[in-house]
């Protein structure tokens, strides 16, 4: 190297630390107001659902007189419709909604997003082929598809799972495959395609871990919306089976004694209601910290940011002649 | 030229101590700018990306970007103090007081908005003209930047319009209002040479009919040399160096003047460019004394004390600098000729009659030409010649194609999956933008990694050694090994794509304007590197690039490319030196220049 000037590294810039992004991100998220709301509102109805069967008393035994009063014989919520305590209810109702719209919520995820993902790669006919059967599922009201699915085949938890996840994938696929269009074209994605490297490699390693905002932001998105289906489709008896206790049953079953006590109804309401405000709380904060931090140079949405990765560091764009 | 020293009548614009903070931490961006511009002079501002200089143009208009504020100083115009301007006053002042052309002419115009209505509402925010005095004016706007007067021209949309007739628009909604002062943030830098020269032969031409002064600020040291007749040099946030441009050229005094022309590459000889290593300090973290210092070759103890003034010298100019450079050692510069390469016999790759269309539209028509081994041929041509889709077709990016590329006598499949997984090795392609071409979610290392997991089957440790010696091969070190490419420079990053084509030992290197998004001081560095890589390794190089300065250095034969079809071909020397092609001989006369006698030159050439 007869080069005049001894060509040195002067600068050691920050390494990078594992996993950093997705825990930069959520961090962000939650130190806003309304991440802060959200998750706080989310954790409250996961810890009753969750912890409630721990300590509730049993949701199964006759108590007293239907809609007996609060405070009663039938306990602090008062009687459900047949004299079961709805307090007791109420803390075993949860835990089965939450884990079937968790499931139902990985599965949308994963085949929407592996059809947009595959579909914006591709391109071409698959594409078409894809995008077009997402077009004929989207024209589906859900839950006109999910009841459809359910009254045919009879109500299974296995097909309430399936039914909320396969009817919110084609929303999840347009979300992705915008995303993913981006970037696909982008210069190291073609780099990588230049070796011949096969597509599913190049969308396994280059394109999805590009895609981790969209992901997270969809995700907790459709969770929020799951919720709402799930319990939704227990209202309208065809999720879980009385006398099992369930929210959506819960509120269905209580409806006609609102008047003798509200808290048949009004309990497993605000805890759904609660919970669906607060993933959606959530996702708005995650999708506006994943902005921010895109526009302070987070590195996947970053297209021409230089080196400073400081949000207080307004260096300026480099400029890119030609 | 009085201004430089304040002798004789008060010059027209006056800057001074002009700083600018971000708000909050007070970091300094620009600190301390003065400068004067006098009636019909033009003022260049020189500097790399992120030293300041647009920051500075735009507080000319009394204007901070947002999070940054104006701290202190004074911007006078004419008689009017810009800075003590408030809303309806400063709006009222922009336009005619002072007037800004942005660097991309879309931005400056609205694309629902007709050219001719665009044009009326320059002039009638200012005054109320009548419907013939109005369609006077515009005419003799349209005339002065020689765009058609004609009502079609008018009832166009800006899309209609090409990139260079956009920014003649910019430019003369810029003057409609005739204002005391021009600034000119990078006005031609995405512009071909061609529409360059037009533009700042037009900047040039109003300036002077119009009696405005005007600032213009840019990277590019020739098109500035075009232009002003006096330049500034910015380097972090504050002015290292003013003088005449002539004397600036010639004999620099600030050792990073220097630097800037040392790297600046020449179309007429082939030195070896001298980069500037290290980079700029970033905003809060400028080195105590000379921010210069820690790059500066010439630096001594009393550098890193404080802060040089800006002391006039005896030639007149000014510079921020304790030890200025003598008169003397303008001469040493720009003086080592590159080194040539030996080519061996055979041919690495050879191109015949190829063609191919994108999007129904035929781009390249019969290319062929052949490389041999261990020599370099750059493709020249402008935007829209085909020289990227060439590239692309040459490894395997862009498949529709017809032809024949081969590789060592072999013979290669228009797909890059339809290669052999040796084809692909032996030929690398390097993006012409470092900011796309690396995955942002991988470290360094493991983005030149990528290519060995492909490639080869060896074990995470035995990449991971692989990955490090290639870092140390293009004067990164292991430093950079872990750290994310968001993290970088520019010219790092293309370093780090460079390892990434090597780490595989390739024997071929597309390169397609690998240089274009960098600065030259880096540019010179990437050069120098590739060029020693391309003697040790006998290494064959496609070099793609529209700037045939940096031909000059780095390549041994020329293509000239026009619309798809290749018009000249031939030895640098012989195709630089006597353009035989009309094209040709145009791209090298619109090639600004930085001294007069490479001036004399190129016109000897008409």
């Amino acid at each position: 190297m007869e080069a005049s000037t001894a060509p040195t590294t002067a600068v050691a810039p920050p390494r990078a630390k594992r996993g950093g992004r997705a825990r930069r991100i959520l961090g962000q998220a939650v130190s806003t107001w309304r991440g802060k709301v959200g998750l706080g509102l989310t954790l409250a109805v996961v810890a009753v659902a969750f912890l409630g069967p721990l300590v509730g008393g049993s949701p199964l035994e006759l108590m007293g007189a239907p809609f007996s009063p609060p405070g009663g014989e039938a306990g602090l919520l008062g009687g459900d419709a047949l004299g079961r305590s709805v307090l007791a209810r109420t803390l075993h109702g949860g835990w089965r909604i939450l884990l079937v719209a968790a499931a139902a919520t990985i599965l949308a995820i994963a085949v929407g997003a592996i059809a947009g993902v595959v579909s914006a790669y591709r391109g071409g006919k698959t594409d078409s082929f894809i995008m077009r059967s997402v077009d004929v599922l989207l024209g589906i009201p859900q839950l006109v598809f999910v009841l459809m699915l359910l009254s045919v085949i009879g109500s299974k938890t296995w097909l309430v799972i399936f039914a909320v996840g396969i009817s919110q994938a084609p929303q999840v696929a347009r979300v992705l495959r915008a995303a993913a269009q981006n970037v696909s074209e982008r210069d190291y994605v073609k780099a990588v395609a230049a070796w011949g490297v096969p597509p599913r490699v190049v969308i396994r390693r280059h394109v999805m871990p590009s895609l981790l905002s969209p992901l997270m932001v969809e995700s907790a998105l459709r969770l929020s919306f799951s919720i709402i289906l799930v319990s939704g489709i227990s209202f309208l008896g065809l999720g879980a089976h009385p006398p099992n206790p369930d929210w959506g049953v819960m509120i269905n079953e209580n409806r006609v004694g609102i008047a003798a006590n509200p808290w048949g109804v009004l309990a497993p309401a605000i805890l759904l209601a609660a919970l669906a405000v607060g993933t959606n709380m959530f996702s708005d904060a995650i999708a506006r910290s994943s902005l921010a931090s895109g526009r302070a140079g987070d590195p996947s949405l970053e297209l021409f940011v230089t080196s400073s990765t400081d949000p207080n560091d307004p260096q300026p764009l480099q400029e890119v002649p030609e | 030229m009085s201004a430089a020293n304040g002798a004789g009548a008060r010059p027209a614009v006056e800057v001074r101590d002009l700083c600018v903070s971000m708000i909050g931490s007070g970091v300094p961006i620009v600190s301390g700018v003065s400068f004067d511009v006098a009636e019909r002079e033009t003022l260049g501002l020189v500097g790399e990306s992120g030293s300041g200089k647009s920051t500075v143009a735009v507080a000319l208009l009394g204007f901070a970007r947002p999070g940054l504020e104006i701290t202190g100083g004074s911007v006078r115009i004419g008689e009017v103090e810009v800075l003590d301007l408030k809303d309806e006053a400063l709006r009222e002042a922009r336009g005619e007081l002072v007037s800004y052309v942005p660097q991309d002419p879309a931005a400056g115009l609205n694309p629902a908005h007709r050219i001719g209505t665009q044009l009326r509402e320059a002039f009638q925010v200012h005054e109320k003209l009548g419907k013939n005095e109005l369609r006077g004016r515009i005419e003799e706007l349209l005339k002065a930047v020689n765009l058609p007067t004609d009502k079609q021209f008018l009832r166009c949309y800006p899309h209609q319009l090409s990139g260079g007739q956009q920014q003649r628009v910019v430019i003369a909604i810029a003057f409609a209002c005739r204002p005391r002062l021009i600034v000119l943030d990078e006005p031609t830098t995405g512009l071909d040479v061609t529409t360059q020269r037009y533009i700042l032969e037009t900047i040039n031409d109003m300036a002077a009919n119009f009696g405005a002064s005007a600032v213009y600020v840019s990277h590019d040291l020739p098109a500035v040399a075009e232009v002003a007749a006096r330049t500034a040099v910015m380097y972090a946030g504050r002015i290292v160096e003013v003088a005449t441009t002539e004397q600036l050229f010639s004999q620099p005094r600030h050792p990073y003047s220097a630097g800037l022309l040392n790297a600046a590459p020449s179309a007429h000889q082939a030195n070896r460019l001298v980069g500037i290593e290290g980079r700029p300090p970033r905003p809060g973290h400028w080195p105590q004394g000379c921010s210069y210092a820690p790059r500066c070759p010439h630096a001594r103890a009393d550098c890193r004390q404080a802060v040089p003034p800006l002391a006039p010298t005896e030639s007149g100019s000014l510079v921020r600098c304790l030890h200025p450079m003598a008169v003397s050692d303008g001469g040493v510069l720009r003086l080592v000729p590159s080194p040539k390469p030996e080519v061996k016999g055979g041919e690495a790759l050879e191109i015949e009659r190829l063609v191919a269309d994108y999007g129904g539209r035929q781009i390249l028509h019969e290319v062929g030409f052949a490389v041999k081994e261990g020599e370099c041929t750059a493709v020249v041509g402008e935007s829209g010649s085909g020289k990227t889709t060439l590239a692309r077709c040459l490894v395997g990016l862009h498949t529709r194609w017809d032809g024949e590329i081969r590789l060592d006598g072999e013979s290669l499949r228009q797909g890059a999956r339809e290669r052999s997984r040796e084809q692909l090795r032996r030929m690398q392609y390097i993006f012409q933008n470092p900011f796309g071409s690396l995955n942002p979610t991988m470290t360094v290392a493991e983005n030149i990694e990528e290519p060995l997991r492909h490639f080869e089957s060896l074990s995470r440790n035995e990449r991971r050694a692989k990955a490090l010696e290639v870092l140390g091969t293009v004067h990164l070190g292991e430093d950079f090994a872990d750290v994310l490419p968001g993290r970088i420079s520019g010219g790092e990053r293309q370093r780090v794509a460079v390892g990434r084509a090597l780490v595989v030992n390739p024997e071929v290197l597309v390169c397609d304007e690998i240089t274009s998004a960098l600065d030259v001081s880096v540019q010179a560095l990437l050069v120098e590197q590739l060029r020693d890589l391309q003697m040790q390794r006998g290494l064959t190089m496609v070099f793609i690039t529209h700037n045939l300065a940096v031909v000059r250095s780095i390549a041994q034969n020329v293509i000239v490319l026009q619309t798809g079809t290749i018009v000249e071909a031939g030895s640098v020397e012989g195709v630089l030196s006597a353009p035989k092609h009309p094209y040709t001989r145009q791209l090298l006369e619109d090639l600004p220049t930085l001294d007069p006698a490479e001036q004399a030159t190129a016109g000897g050439a008409k």
